[in-house]
């Protein structure tokens, strides 16, 4: 649907449902969501007096609101896809109020993944905010009984340069809301020299607000009356509840009751475990009754998940024959054997997400409609399981976004906002369900582990004249279908598929896999084990052939060209191909790049201090990543330095994009060090940050250069590619400072310093 | 039992054993103040106690009566603590969510030892995680603070 259609059957909407935005104005409503939020739903824009379109609303005193309809999580994209519309609009920021959306399908995708908010709305936003532009020019020119072509604008003012006349836009605000809205066709964008805001970026609306407390997240949201859940999981997947005694919970003081939850129906996806959720008067009782449960659990199939035979499992996999991805050369021709065959196995485990604010969410179910407040990045999805779940339409749920304290793809999934719903209905009250970290890091949706079989025969230079690369994980796909057992193609074409090397025989397979736990999206996904595999692979031989990781790479990739992936099945991450072509030409500037600022050529590893180099396309985007490090002789490693060159195309928000670099290395340092869930007797054997690290400040890059290509390509991704080649080009470091080379994933259970 | 949070007096006669965090965000409703890991791992919690920093997710109200808590809350009341100003500076917060503990970690570091080394800020903020991976800028915001005599 085009955002610039159906305003006045919101307006319609807005008048019958007017009166509930003074019920719910009495009660605690997070500061952030005061703004024009109610349970019709109508943002402040929706209800200014100039509205011509979703994300747009001028008031007469000038005040601009914008909606962000995409999550907030940290990669400042609340603010940068409105300072799009605001430039459009030629708008002083100082007087836009950022309006945040509710899941609504009226704004077309809202699930603030795979790294595309700026890519699929940077032009509907500058359309917005070009409509209301021409709309106010307009006003102002009909006015003065001037042509609308002597009329121009400056800073949130229609200015008539011949006579000198002005007119604020609130002034016209009125004026404006009675014209008809222009079509597509007739509006005219701003020249790129022309802009205000994009490209050169603003910090975050939030920021102070972040740095004081005042920010609202989920886990701050609280309504009069609510209750707190805290909820026993079935601690392996699919298990069930065979008996309950909830007698020693209910004695603890603050304790109401206890409440069965079903379990999920095959397949899971996005519905809640099942268990016993605990009922309290705040948080601390509701956990403290929960250790008082006494539950006997039938565990069912998954009970024989176990991560070390598993791992055998998927490496056996990986050396037998798989499906057929993508061939170049003669597909059938046997493959070369003989001492110039390398071959190698990359391992790449389970990994959490754990992001900061544990999963959290506040449901109130009144009146046959259900409202919910939660750190959510697809509130489409949760109004959707909130509807299936509790039994209503989906026009009946009203899911809020509060900020996320972290995401990374695990709030994409809203199971936990499912749980507080079914909850609330039950019990007829809000009830607020909060997970604590244990919780977190056991009941996650992990990445998948991967087994890769890498193989190549190599010619004199040690440049492979065949190579045969054969990944095996278990799909996120089986969360949708249980019988799921190969890779799709959106998640093999994540750094797998399209393999960028110009070489005369490739062989690119994927072998099947079951899933025993429930399998996600995290930060970049299966680029990470993908890319880790190829580019550590790729640097193994080039040492074996005496040769520059780098120049080997440009050799490997060949000269400029598009990817032809005729009779391939390559959906670029849900891009169109004509305008978001694979460019090796891209990939190679993005090397030469890091390589010239880190000053490759210069430096040479040693003993103990090695320089590791990885680079590839994920998201659309292109990165080239140096990482420096330095290794004691018992194995105690530090990276003093990481260089990283990125072609995003069109950059929005410069500063907002280094961050997400700066934050890349340190997520993919995690992944490296001590990034693995296991699972014995079908139980994850981790639990909090002791188990499952994150990256300390003692241990990440002491410092991350961002080098950004100055580019007018059309906008990528930011938030997620810098993770892929970053692991690798740590792992390729370690390799140049110790010799020895990290195929199996994490450092931490490796033997590799003995 | 007696407490001062934030310069205003409070009287609590609940479960002792309630940690003073969730006495703070269920209780108070100061939420600013987070939840990350429930057992001193992360520091999302840190507020403090008599001027020093400390971990509220394991500290039992039993162990802070009669005791002055400052939270997040009241350390920009009257204008942005030079510490928070520096945060805005270097623009280090992504998400935020850990932004709290780091701050309140940090303004604690810079009272101890007004100039801090590279290894010295390593040393005190390490029992802070920021999953977000601001630890660079949060580095920088420390010196510039420090330049400021915070």
């Amino acid at each position: 649907m085009s955002p610039m259609e159906n305003v006045s059957r919101r307006r319609f909407l807005q008048g019958i449902f007017g009166a509930g935005a003074l019920v719910l104005a009495a009660r605690y409503v997070p500061p952030m969501l005061r703004h024009g939020h109610s349970t019709d739903g109508q943002t402040d824009a929706d209800r200014a007096t100039f509205h011509p379109n979703l994300f747009v609303g001028i008031q007469q005193d000038g005040t601009v609101y914008i909606v962000a309809h995409r999550s907030e999580m940290g990669t400042t994209i609340r603010t940068s896809l409105p300072l799009v519309l605001a430039d459009e609009l030629d708008a002083d920021w100082k007087r836009v109020k950022i309006d945040q959306a509710i899941g609504d399908k009226r704004y077309g995708d809202q699930n603030t993944d795979g790294s595309h908010s700026i890519r699929s709305f940077f032009d509907t936003l500058r359309q917005c905010g070009a409509a209301a532009r021409l709309m106010l020019i307009q006003a102002a020119a009909e006015q003065w009984s001037v042509t609308v072509s002597e009329c121009s604008t400056e800073m949130h003012t229609v200015v008539h340069k011949a006579t000198g006349r002005r007119l604020g836009y609130g002034e016209l605000a009125s004026a404006a809301a009675r014209l008809p809205v222009p079509k597509t066709e007739q509006l005219k964008l701003k020249e790129p020299s022309d802009w205000r805001y994009i490209g050169k970026g603003m910090t975050s609306v939030d920021l102070e607000d972040l740095c004081t407390g005042r920010a609202m997240y989920g886990m701050d949201a609280r309504l009069d009356g609510m209750v707190y859940a805290s909820i026993e999981h079935p601690p392996v997947f699919g298990g069930k509840i065979k008996s309950l005694d909830d007698q020693e919970a209910l004695k603890v003081a603050g304790v109401r009751q206890t409440v069965q939850i079903d379990p999920f129906k095959p397949p899971c996806a996005f519905q809640p475990l099942g268990g016993v959720a605990v009922i309290a008067d705040n948080t601390w009782a509701a956990f403290q009754g929960r250790k008082k449960l006494k539950i006997t659990w039938d565990n069912g199939a998954n009970e024989s998940y176990d991560s070390v035979e598993y791992k055998k499992e998927l490496r056996e996999t990986a050396h037998k024959p798989g499906k057929l991805i993508r061939s170049v050369g003669d597909s059938n021709k046997e493959f070369p054997t003989g001492k110039n065959v390398v071959q190698a196995d990359y391992y790449v485990p389970l990994l959490a997400h754990t992001p900061m604010e544990p999963m959290v969410a506040l449901a109130e179910f009144k009146d046959g409609r259900l409202t919910a407040w939660a750190p959510t990045q697809n509130p489409q999805g949760a109004q959707a399981i909130i509807a299936s779940e509790v039994g209503i339409p989906v026009e009946d749920v009203v899911c809020h976004v509060t900020l996320l304290g972290g995401g990374f793809g695990r709030k994409s999934k809203p199971d936990y906002i499912a749980e507080a719903a079914v909850l609330s209905k039950k019990l007829e009250r809000p009830v607020k369900v909060v997970w604590t970290r244990e919780d977190d890091v056991k009941f996650d949706y992990y990445n998948a582990v991967a087994a890769m079989y890498m193989k190549a025969a190599v010619d004199e230079k040690g440049k492979p004249t065949a190579w045969l690369q054969r990944s095996v994980f278990p799909p996120i796909t089986s969360i949708f279908d249980v019988n799921a057992v190969y890779g799709d193609p959106p998640h093999l074409a994540q750094g797998w598929t399209d393999l960028p090397y110009d070489l005369p025989n490739i062989r690119i397979e994927n072998g099947p896999a079951q899933a025993h736990v429930r399998i996600g999206w995290l930060r970049s996904v299966a680029n990470i084990y993908h890319a880790f595999a190829i580019q550590c692979f790729t640097d193994e031989l080039a040492h074996r052939a005496n040769r520059d990781p780098v120049e080997y790479m440009l050799d490997l990739i060949g000269p400029a060209r598009t990817l032809d992936f005729t009779n391939v099945e390559y959906p670029n991450y849900g891009a169109d191909y004509k305008t978001y072509p694979w460019e090796t030409g891209r990939l190679r500037n993005v090397i030469e790049m890091v390589a010239e600022k880190s000053g490759w050529a210069r430096k040479k590893s040693s003993k103990g201090h090695g320089f590791g180099f990885a680079a590839h396309r994920s998201f659309l985007t292109y990165v080239a990543t140096v990482v420096e490090v330095e290794v004691s002789n018992d194995g105690e490693i530090r990276i003093p330095r990481v260089d990283t060159a990125v072609d995003a195309g069109l950059v929005v928000n410069p500063d907002a994009t280094r961050a997400q670099f700066e934050g890349a290395a340190v997520f993919g340092t995690s992944i490296v060090r001590s990034g693995e869930i296991t699972a014995k007797n079908g139980v994850i054997q981790q639990s909090n940050f002791n188990d499952y690290p994150a990256a300390r400040i003692n241990e990440v890059p002491d410092q991350t250069n961002v080098y950004i290509t100055e580019s007018s390509a059309p906008p990528a991704g930011v938030g997620e590619p810098g993770v892929p080649p970053f692991v690798a080009a740590f792992c390729n470091a370690i390799f140049a400072a110790t010799g020895k080379r990290l195929r199996d994933l994490p450092l931490s259970s490796s033997n590799l310093f003995g | 039992m007696k407490l001062k949070v934030n310069g205003i007096d409070h009287a609590f006669d609940g479960d002792p054993d309630m940690p003073l965090l969730w006495y703070l965000r269920d209780i108070l409703g100061q939420t600013g103040t987070k939840f990350g890991c429930g057992i001193a791992l992360c520091g999302a919690c840190t507020v403090h106690k008599n001027g020093e920093a400390i971990r509220s997710c394991v500290t039992p109200m039993s162990a802070v009566a009669d005791s002055n808590i400052r939270t997040i809350e009241d350390l920009g009341a009257n204008g942005l603590h030079p510490v928070q100003e520096a945060w805005m500076e270097v623009n280090v917060p992504q998400c935020g969510y850990c932004q709290s503990g780091q701050i309140m970690q940090a303004v604690s570091l810079l009272k101890n030892n007004p100039h801090p080394s590279d290894q010295e800020i390593d040393d005190a903020m390490a029992g802070n995680i920021c999953r977000c991976g601001t630890y660079q800028r949060i580095r920088q915001a420390i010196k510039l603070a420090a330049g400021k005599n915070a």
